[in-house]
């Protein structure tokens, strides 16, 4: 499996992302400009946390412009994972590869410590190393974390499974339906606001983070495996 | 030159966080009679453009594409005059 870490002017988490790839999982990862074209030698991509264009206008509203994006977009079309963590997840969300938009902390504060999330479903290719509702410890650092949809969206995205991970306990943004994570219909695209890079190593105080790059290269392996004997 | 003023606001019955704590902070400041502040965003947008109707449709696009997040934004715009009233 090869993996790219995507770096924009003002992306700050590449570094750690591009480590918790390599140390967590031992595989070719390598730092992707956001003037690339083409991502199609890869089978996970990273977008990370930060603060793209300076957040301006709005978090992820220019970045999804870059030139990069085209290749993201067409590498999620072809079925490659694809995991927006924070900045990510808004790039995501600007880009309409996922749904819903990202507001203001609810209570405006920036809000950066460790976090309980739910895993609420268990069968992406990003969290079937987790047991169905397991709790897990991944931290967050974010002022705009504060996930809105409309109903008819949030009954769809409930339907379709679409919700991956939520806050226990208090939400710390304010998040309709406590989400902290959510996917594509066909799963293969991930954006969430907590860190799991950042929860990757027990000297960081959790690991739970680890097993969502292992759910990924699993899953990987299991396509190639069919693949190769179909 | 035409200029555009847009102005992008959050939707209604969408929870503005802002909004929210600017209304709290004028009540504490004693201005007891406000019940509801929304913030948005004001732009104003100088075209190196003669017509008016072409200019109002790009700017219509502007907004579409890159303003306003149409999920959670509602925008509006007007053209100065052309004699810069």
């Amino acid at each position: 499996m090869r993996a790219a870490v995507l770096v924009f002017p003002g992306s700050t988490c590449d570094a750690d992302c591009y480590r918790a790839v390599e140390s967590v999982l031992g595989v070719p990862v390598a730092y992707v400009p956001h003037t690339a074209t083409d991502l199609s030698s890869f089978d996970l991509i990273v977008v990370p946390g930060g603060f793209s264009y300076g957040d301006y206008l709005r978090a992820g509203a220019i970045a999804r412009f870059a030139p990069v994006m085209a290749g993201l977009r067409a590498a999620a079309e072809r079925g490659a994972y694809v995991l927006g963590i924070c900045n990510g997840f808004q790039i995501l969300l600007e880009a309409g590869l996922l749904e819903g938009a990202m507001r203001r902390n609810e209570r405006l504060a920036f809000r950066c410590h460790q976090t309980e999330l739910r895993v609420v479903n268990a069968a992406t290719p990003f969290t079937t190393r987790f047991e169905p509702g397991e709790t897990i410890r991944v931290p967050i650092a974010h002022g705009e974390g504060n996930w809105y949809c409309d109903e008819a969206t949030l009954a769809r995205l409930r339907a379709g499974d679409q919700i991956v991970f939520t806050y226990v306990g208090e939400n710390p943004n304010g998040s309709v339906a406590d989400v902290a994570g959510i996917c594509n219909p066909e799963g293969n695209v991930l954006g969430m606001m907590p860190h799991p890079e950042r929860a990757a190593d027990a000297r960081l105080g959790s690991e739970d983070g680890a097993r969502l790059f292992q759910s990924v290269l699993a899953a990987w392996e299991e396509r190639r495996a069919a693949a190769v004997a179909g | 030159m035409i200029k555009a003023r847009v102005y992008v606001t959050i939707k209604e019955g969408v929870l503005d966080p802002q909004g929210k704590a600017v209304a709290g902070a004028l009540a504490s400041l004693g201005f007891e009679d406000v019940v509801g502040v929304r913030v948005g965003k004001f732009l104003e947008i100088e075209l190196d453009a003669g017509d008016r109707e072409d200019a109002a449709v790009r700017v219509k696009r502007m907004c579409d594409e890159l303003l306003a997040n149409p999920v959670i934004e509602d925008y509006r715009f007007e053209l100065e005059p052309r004699d810069g009233a």
